[in-house]
């Protein structure tokens, strides 16, 4: 048993190193791939405006439930004037860089893994490879790339459309004026506020695509599975540990920024 | 003459299965060289091992005399004289028909946009499917994808292009049709063919040399004419395996009336 479990760390470390070195060759790739830009904007295109009705939708229905829970508990201690400080300080710093990531991955990030499996097991990944292409700058980088921007971007609009959403269950529905919860919203936000969740939006766009990417890149290294079932797990696996990251490293930014 | 292609003791195992060992071989260039065997028998790894898609336990590749290795230039070098053409075509599905000819020309060359779109019409034309450039792989039939990937495969002008079952799965008027245009742009455009195969009677009419692969051992190298004159046991049961089919459905017929 002791030996399956070396065993697995071995693997577990292995598996790290090798993806710290595509994550590497994905990253240079940018210097060794031509026309980038038209990959970068399809890339963008997937992230960015096919998400965006999940992250809208979802936005909303956050500020909403943060308007109603917060506005009751506020109530208890008379506080209600502080619901805009409340669900903006929630959004902004937590709640939307969280979200909006594990909504992309849940998009975005499974599309990745799945279509690159896809390509690996049609064999087009190795055919880009006889051709003389760099696979990770042609497939990987433009993505990569696409997430440090589209990240931050789906993050600010989840966030705003949060705020809003907040502020139609608070001043709307409960009937807070709405004066009060966007000054509170106003006064709460700082600069540092906006630099925490733009790290944050970046550093999870960068790994998790980064995850998705590896995942479904090296399908055919799936240890249980083969074939179609070989990209399902892939899929799986890159949506279960993009998430896992996100969380743990929302911990270690949110404790260096705190 | 120098050989284009010189395999030397080339061998290739996944975890304890030897695939094939020792194995020797040299293409002259501007031939169509056939590697027959059956299938299992390691033909397809061979390829690959010598296209540099999968890496070989041992031996030697030299490719117009430069050892192929390690050596990234040399492998660069390599691929950007050579082809692969794949069993499976290997199109890119989300790609036009022209994008998928133009990729490569786009990703290696420093050739303009236009200049492109130009080469790559021009390759599309060359195996009549140049009014099919704006369709989907998808749209395709079997024998356009085909040809599709050989126009992918021509369209950088490669010196040697290396044909991984073209017939796979193709009924017999579509497997003289394949290795018809095989044999008609190898004589146009004049590359080096390394083409991997069980159809013996196309192979033996389009090749100007056959090998067998058996069991991971080359065990037969020459031209047509001395392959179907062979005498050795392990030729002569491929060579022959319809004939011995017919025997066997005879002695059934015989025996079980």
């Amino acid at each position: 048993m002791i030996g399956a479990l070396g065993q697995e760390v071995v693997w577990g470390v292995s598996r790290l190193g090798d993806f710290s070195r595509f994550v590497a060759a994905s990253l240079l790739g940018a210097f060794r791939t031509r026309r980038l830009m038209r990959r970068w904007g399809r890339a963008i295109y997937e992230q960015g405006v096919l998400c965006l009705p999940v992250v809208v939708i979802v936005g909303l229905f956050t500020g909403l439930v943060l308007g109603l829970q917060g506005y009751h508990v506020l109530s208890r201690f008379g506080s209600e004037g502080l619901l805009g400080s409340l669900v903006s300080l929630s959004l902004v710093r937590e709640m939307a860089p969280v979200l909006a990531a594990l909504m992309l991955v849940g998009q975005a990030g499974s599309a990745l893994a799945a279509e690159l499996g896809t390509q690996r097991n049609s064999e087009q990944i190795v055919a880009l490879q006889t051709m003389g292409i760099d696979t990770h700058g042609f497939l990987v980088t433009p993505r990569l790339l696409a997430a440090l921007v589209v990240f931050p971007l789906q993050t600010a609009l989840f966030a705003l459309i949060g705020l809003v959403g907040g502020s139609l269950s608070g001043s709307w529905l409960l009937g807070l004026d709405s004066g009060v919860y966007w000054s509170a919203v106003e006064r709460s936000l700082e600069p540092g506020d906006m630099r925490e969740c733009f790290s944050k939006a970046a550093a999870f766009g960068v790994l998790t695509m980064a995850i998705c990417a590896y995942q479904g890149y090296h399908a055919d290294r799936c240890r249980t599975a083969t074939g179609a079932q070989a990209v399902s797990r892939s899929t799986t696996l890159a949506v279960v540990y993009s998430s896992v990251v996100v969380l743990a490293v929302d911990y270690a930014i949110t404790s260096f920024f705190v | 003459m120098k050989p284009l292609l010189d395999v030397r003791d080339l061998s290739k195992a996944f975890g304890s299965q030897q695939i094939f060992s020792g194995v020797s071989l040299s293409v002259p260039r501007g031939q169509i060289f056939t590697i027959l065997g059956p299938s299992g028998a390691g033909k397809s790894v061979f390829l690959k091992c010598v296209a540099g898609v999968l890496m070989a336990d041992g031996g030697e590749i030299r490719f117009d005399g430069r050892v192929l290795g390690r050596d990234r230039t040399a492998l660069a070098d390599f691929r950007r004289r050579c082809s692969f053409l794949f069993q499976s075509n290997a199109l890119f599905d989300s790609l036009t028909a022209l994008e998928n000819v133009a990729l490569p020309l786009e990703q290696t060359t420093h050739s303009s946009r236009r200049e492109t779109r130009v080469r790559a019409m021009e390759a599309l034309g060359q195996l009549d499917i140049g009014g099919f450039a704006d369709r989907y792989p998808a749209q395709l039939s079997g024998g356009m994808q085909k040809r599709l990937a050989l126009a992918r495969a021509i369209v950088t002008r490669p010196e040697m292009v290396f044909f991984d079952e073209p017939t796979a799965g193709l009924d017999p008027l579509r497997r003289n049709k394949v290795f018809a245009m095989i044999a008609r742009y190898q004589h146009r455009i004049g590359f080096t063919a390394m083409i991997v195969t069980h159809d013996v009677p196309e192979a033996l009419v389009t090749s100007d040399h056959v090998a067998l692969l058996e069991n991971g051992r080359l065990c037969f190298s020459g031209t047509p004419v001395e392959f179907s004159a062979s005498a050795d046991p392990l030729v002569t049961a491929f060579r022959d395996s319809a004939d011995a089919l017919g025997r066997a459905l005879r002695e059934i017929r015989v025996s079980d009336p």
